[in-house]
């Protein structure tokens, strides 16, 4: 099934009221550099495409770039990587966010329950820890609530390292925003928020993929 | 939805045909006469037997047609598959409107039995009979004194409304009914569910006013969608307990997504059921104890528990399951500690669990346990240590010494409190509306112990241990609180 790029994949997902970060989509290597000096350093560039859907694994995300001459350097080369089965290509830039706590979420269409809502425990150990609670969608306040409390490494959500608790309610607009999604739009086949990092206590998606059929 | 009246004709019958009665006693059409006839039904027995046979004291007939017009709701049907579209047309005739069809033969006997099973779905549906099976051990329902079944046991009556995929864990629950005198509303083998499936049974429990759990044991749910939403129709009016088999069986899917890999049919359908109100149990033992603790306690209306024990290192370990649980232990308000200091020497544990550290007299234990009961910041209470005093009384009793040296005197004494305390925990639990729940191993170690014996009498679970207590007391809360955040409380 083919797969929106990053920055519609957001579009789409950011209209049902999932955060994302301030960024911008550009074409040219100067474009990424002021884009880069508005949003203010240290920023990522990535190289998007409705072709592409795993960029880390192809080396096309550039973290911690920390002056215009990385952002430069590095947008040039993301360019110069493409190839023609990519299509059209684009570079995203964004602002280099940390956070010690990750979160995944989505939506996946299974087959005996139909589409559902998910939330797990994100990071790349992600699916061997596997603490992910689901629901079907449509989902209510409630059950994200719900969600978010069947999650077992609850002392992830509290106070953790000096940063401030998770803002539950804003893991639950996330999900009610998935949910929705889904709902109004029944050609989204599945949807990833991975990481969904959790930043001085709220959620903000820095990368999100979108099937459609 | 208007109950459908054929489910009072399975369930409770006018009258009961049994077709392909056996003179052999190993064959299902002489077992399950033998279980209707012994287990003691009310209503009138027919038979059909090829010879016209006596068997148990039933004359027979060879043909359904010989049989009285409008006195028989209920056919159980044990005669080879090839016989029963013709048997099923002699039914509709005489007005039976429900067969429980034992016999083998259909969907799980290759391709000519899933075609066989299909056509006598459309038969049945044809001449209005609620077809329930085929290859099913059969129906029970103590309020009727039914027990039409191939196999035992048959349990006491009671609460608890039993469906199930396969047929030997109807027994298992049934079993379990027997072994703790929780009893049994309804229980169901849905065999092959042709026509009548598990959700079917569930939303007639829903209605049936002898049922007030739902207990059901499920492997596939086919378009689960549509099975969670109806489970969930059924947890909005009464309590559902789902004990899945094939947990492990799905394993991942093989998706292009992370949300997708993610996805195991068991984590769905987990998620489903806490969505639906559906009280999952992880074993069937577990789920027999969940429907016999919404059968025969209240909800509670949050999570405070205070332990009572008049035994140390149970109380910790309680302490511990409530610590793995959505419970907590409730802090023992001043009013309370000033009440207990006034009934125990200073000894005693002046926290939760409130430990009596053997201080307790005569009316003590009847009196703590009501007062936790009773007190506002307490939303259950756990009693621990019932049982010890006769356990100790049976050794006197069988003893060399028994019954001089005052012994018949201690040991009467001893039976006596044990007995009281069981009481005492359902009569507060009546009065308050909240679950008292006791626990002791001497419910399946030492099940004539008078404290078991106790409960038992009064129609409750004794919990085999604290954790499982717990455990049943974390249900009831979940279901409390699922009902309360959705308006439904």
């Amino acid at each position: 099934m083919p797969t929106l790029s990053e920055a519609a994949s957001k579009e789409l997902l950011g209209a049902f009221g999932v955060p994302f970060p301030d960024e911008r989509v550009v074409a040219a290597v100067d474009d990424a550099v002021g884009a880069a000096g508005e949003i203010g350093y240290p920023v990522v560039v990535k190289l998007g495409g409705d072709g592409i859907a795993h960029k880390t694994e192809r080396g096309l995300v550039r973290l911690g770039l920390g002056s215009a001459e990385q952002v430069r350097d590095a947008a040039a080369d993301l360019l110069a990587a493409a190839t023609p089965e990519d299509g059209e290509v684009h570079l995203l830039v964004a602002p280099m966010l940390r956070a010690t706590r990750e979160l995944i979420a989505g939506l996946h269409d299974d087959p005996q329950f139909g589409m559902t809502v998910m939330l797990g425990v994100g990071g790349i150990l992600a699916e061997a820890v596997a603490d992910v609670s689901f629901r079907l969608v449509p989902i209510e306040r409630v059950d994200a609530e719900e969600m978010i409390e069947d999650l077992a490494l609850q002392r992830l959500l509290g106070p953790f390292r000096g940063e401030p608790a998770v803002d539950r309610a804003a893991v639950a607009d996330v999900l009610l925003g998935l949910s929705e999604a889904a709902q109004a739009r029944d050609d989204i086949a599945s949807a990833d928020l991975n990481p969904l990092l959790v930043v001085d206590g709220r959620p903000v998606a820095v990368d999100a993929l979108v099937e459609v059929r | 939805m208007a109950v459908d009246e054929r489910f009072r004709a399975l369930f409770e019958p006018r009258g009961v045909l049994v077709a392909g009665a056996s003179t052999h006693p190993g064959k299902f059409g002489f077992v399950s006469l033998h279980n209707i006839l012994a287990c003691g039904y009310a209503g009138k027995v027919f038979a059909t037997n090829r010879d016209g046979a006596d068997v148990l004291g039933v004359s027979t007939v060879a043909e359904v047609a010989d049989l009285p017009d409008g006195e028989i709701d209920l056919v159980f049907v044990c005669t080879p598959a090839a016989a029963n579209p013709d048997l099923l047309r002699a039914c509709a005739k005489k007005g039976i409107t429900a067969a429980f069809i034992a016999s083998a033969g259909y969907g799980e006997a290759g391709e000519e039995g899933v075609a066989a099973q299909a056509e006598l779905v459309a038969l049945a549906g044809e001449l209005g009979i609620l077809l329930a099976g085929p290859n099913g051990q059969g129906v029970v329902s103590p309020p009727a004194r039914l027990c039409a079944q191939i196999v035992g046991p048959y349990p006491p009556a009671g609460h608890i409304g039993i469906a199930s995929q396969s047929g030997n864990f109807v027994s298992s629950f049934e079993n379990y009914a027997q072994l703790t005198g929780v009893g049994v509303s309804r229980a169901v083998s849905a065999g092959n569910a042709a026509a009548v499936t598990v959700p079917d049974y569930l939303e007639y429990f829903a209605d049936d006013p002898q049922t007030r759990v739902a207990l059901a044991y499920i492997e596939s749910v086919g378009d689960g969608r549509s099975y969670i939403q109806r489970l969930r129709g059924v947890a909005e009016r009464k309590p559902v307990v789902v004990v899945k088999g094939g947990a492990t069986a799905g394993g991942q899917r093989a998706a292009a997504s992370h949300t997708g890999a993610l996805a195991s049919d068991d984590r769905v359908f987990d998620g489903a059921a806490r969505q639906a109100g559906v009280s999952r149990a992880a074993t069937v033992e577990q789920g027999f104890e969940l429907a016999a603790s919404f059968a025969t306690q209240p909800l509670p209306r949050g999570n405070r528990v205070m332990v009572v024990t008049s035994v140390g290192g149970g109380g910790v370990v309680a302490a511990d399951a409530i610590g793995r649980s959505d419970l907590v232990l409730a802090p023992v308000p001043d009013d309370l500690m000033a009440d207990v200091d006034a009934l125990l020497p200073p000894r005693w544990s002046r926290n939760n669990p409130i430990d009596m550290a053997g201080g307790e007299t005569r009316d003590t234990v009847p009196e703590i346990v009501r007062l936790a009961a009773s007190h506002r910041d307490v939303d259950a209470v756990l009693f621990l240590g019932m049982g010890i005093q006769s356990n100790q009384a049976k050794l006197m009793r069988d003893g060399p010494f028994w019954p001089d040296h005052g012994l018949e005197r201690i040991v009467g004494y001893h039976e006596r409190q044990d007995a009281r305390y069981a009481e005492a925990a359902a009569e507060v639990s009546d009065a308050t509306g909240k679950p008292v729940l006791v626990a002791t191993e001497l419910a399946v170690t030492s099940p004539d112990n008078p404290g078991p014996a106790a409960v038992r009498a009064g129609g409750r679970l004794c919990y085999p241990s604290a954790d499982r207590a717990v455990i049943a007391l974390d249900h009831l809360w979940g279901r409390s609180r699922w009902l309360a955040r959705r308006g439904l409380g």
